[in-house]
């Protein structure tokens, strides 16, 4: 099977609506089928990678964790709006730290998160085959 | 009264609605989404003032489930779901700004 480009565009935080856990599990179904993946945060979107998110107070599943699964399965792009991170008064540090083994480069844990300008995703999307936004 | 606002600031214009509504006895509770509001962003001198005048709560388990505790706005109450309901009965009608 050829192998396209895909990207999701990730708008709204965790658990106001079904999107965010909605978009995980189409990024996870992509993976499985060896697909060039990557995901951008925007908007309230930068909320889902957010580092110390407990939910025993909610009564609902805390998928944050599923992030740190996603460089075992080569999806290690990730890329954050800057523009989104500072009108929330958010920055790189307040993000989880996610990252993948680099297999060509002798196994090197690196970053999947990049902080870039909204010029840097526009640019990055207009080279996908598909987009999805959730 | 007691005003419920269960979507982010950024998303909606449901606090913004509220905040222009409401009279000077009113509270406002975030909920849900809404607890994003109480973060300190380019947003919060909406609710700034009102937190300075103990009137604004957010759910504690909403707060803790986006991770943002260390994030809040000064003066804002944090409540659990009992402080809720001791909310909606000391303030009388309700809204939910949905």
């Amino acid at each position: 099977m050829a192998i396209k480009k895909f990207m999701y565009l990730n708008r709204r935080s965790s658990f106001g609506t079904v999107y965010a856990i909605e978009s995980l599990e189409v990024v996870l179904v992509a993976a499985a089928f060896d697909q060039d993946v990557s995901l951008a945060f925007i908007d309230d979107g930068v909320y889902q990678i957010i580092e110390g998110q407990n939910t025993n107070g909610i009564g609902m599943k805390n998928f944050s964790k599923t992030f740190h699964a996603l460089g075992d399965y080569e999806i290690n792009k990730l890329y954050v709006s800057a523009e989104s991170l500072e009108e929330r008064g958010l920055s790189a540090d307040d993000l989880m730290p996610l990252v993948y083994e680099d297999e060509d480069d002798n196994w090197v844990e690196k970053s999947s998160v990049k902080v870039v300008s909204n010029a840097e995703i526009s640019k990055i999307m207009s080279k996908q085959d598909v987009c999805f936004s959730f | 009264m007691l005003h419920t606002v269960n979507k982010s600031s950024f998303e909606r214009n449901s606090l913004k609605s509220c905040i222009n509504i409401i009279d000077d006895t009113s509270v406002i509770l975030l909920i849900e989404d809404g607890v994003i509001s109480a973060t300190k962003n380019i947003n919060s001198s909406m609710i700034a003032n009102l937190a300075n005048q103990g009137r604004v709560y957010a759910l504690q388990g909403d707060v803790e489930a986006r991770g943002i505790s260390s994030k809040l706005v000064d003066n804002i109450k944090l409540v659990d779901y009992t402080g809720f309901v001791d909310l909606v009965v000391e303030h009388g009608t309700s809204v939910s700004w949905v």
